[in-house]
């Protein structure tokens, strides 16, 4: 396919931008098929992703490790650039990856902390307490995890870490109204 | 009913995580996905992109060093020898607001928040391959055109100017309320 020669671009030329229309390249790779075609890539690929589900707790552990380590650079050496960028990419891909890896309390816990990393107006007066806290509630959810009752427990333990979280975050940013605004602003991104 | 013969497509997927490229690799190919490149950050990314000329973008977000955002602004440069066209999907744990408004203005074709779903991901793949949007070419801006609602409902300025009409003429809230159904 993406060797192919590009089609010709039509271009229409207005007072201040251009629209620029090129033929699908990618048309050639769409078929017709009858509505009754039992061929279903979505399910193939859900069976697929099930069937890796067996080394996904491992994948948790490793995640929490690295935020754990991040958090211990921390500790040490402070909230150097470097230090700040390790923890939030750390926290921030266990908000991404837990709900997938089935701990999804344990990625709501690590987007209260990414919040508090983005928004908090300086991360050297945020309570360690805080930070420490949703550090061993994440290392804790994916520790412990073992029935119903522990998944119960790690949702409110998520929710309430985020109560506080919020609740300090809008204080620290009460003079900040663009970061009280991306605080309080609800997630756009379109779902499924 | 369309599919997408995803044996004739070609991706390049760009995560720092091990564990998100692994995921986003099995999903593409039990789709049917034969060609995956992978790439750990950006500025590999954007190597293979000019060596392998992929079909279609798949990035994260954040990376250290060289991100997602900032590979979507160097494909999307309409001089480049390369091809500046090519759909890039952003998969990524950014989900507020003001983060996607960024990833659209930085030239990016569909946003997918992560958790990442089978589902999800085949609906954006089917979108860009189906739904082609034209590119439009400001002063400021390349990238796919960000109106993705074309009816006649809008409200409000025309920031584009076009030839004749700089302004869209739009009813009054009072003449739209008096019109029919």
């Amino acid at each position: 396919m993406a060797k192919e020669k590009p089609g010709t671009l039509q271009i229409e030329t207005f007072a201040d931008h251009h629209v620029i229309t090129q033929p699908n390249p990618l048309r050639k790779v769409l078929r017709r098929v009858a509505e009754k075609d039992l061929d279903d890539p979505i399910a193939r690929a859900e069976a697929a992703l099930a069937g890796m589900s067996g080394e996904f707790k491992n994948w948790m552990g490793i995640e929490s490790e690295r935020l754990a380590a991040a958090h211990a650079a921390i500790l040490k050496d402070g909230f150097t650039s470097f230090n700040r960028g390790e923890l939030f990419r750390a926290a921030h891909d266990i908000k991404g990856d837990a709900a997938t890896f089935g701990f999804p309390s344990a990625g709501a816990a690590a987007e209260s902390l990414c919040r508090i990393i983005e928004h908090a107006p300086d991360l050297d007066q945020v309570p360690s307490d805080l930070i420490a806290h949703h550090i061993n509630a994440i290392q804790a959810i994916v520790r412990e995890r073992t029935g119903p009752d522990t998944i119960s427990k790690a949702s409110e333990l998520s929710r309430q870490l985020r109560a506080v979280a919020d609740e300090y975050l809008a204080h620290a940013n009460r003079d900040r109204p663009e970061h009280l605004e991306a605080i309080l602003a609800p997630s756009i991104a379109p779902a499924d | 009913m369309f599919r997408i013969e995803f044996n004739k497509l070609r991706f390049l997927i760009c995560d720092d995580n091990p564990h998100m490229r692994r995921i986003l690799r099995t999903l593409l190919h039990s789709f049917g996905a034969r060609e995956v490149w992978e790439s750990e950050d950006g500025a590999t990314a954007l190597e293979m992109y000019s060596h392998y000329v992929p079909d279609i973008v798949i990035t994260d977000w954040s990376m250290p060093i060289f991100d997602g955002l900032e590979l979507a602004q160097m494909i999307r440069q309409p001089e480049s020898k390369g091809n500046p066209y090519a759909p890039i999907i952003m998969l990524t744990g950014h989900s507020e607001k003001r983060r996607v408004t960024v990833a659209r203005d930085a030239g990016v074709t569909e946003f997918l928040a992560k958790p990442i779903s089978a589902k999800g991901l085949y609906q954006r793949i089917l979108n860009v391959v189906a739904n082609p949007r034209p590119f439009i070419k400001t002063k400021t801006y390349f990238g796919p055109d960000r109106r993705r609602n074309t009816n006649n409902a809008y409200i409000g300025p025309e920031r584009r100017l076009g030839g004749e009409v700089e302004v869209l003429q739009q009813p009054s809230l009072l003449d739209k309320a008096r019109t029919p159904v």
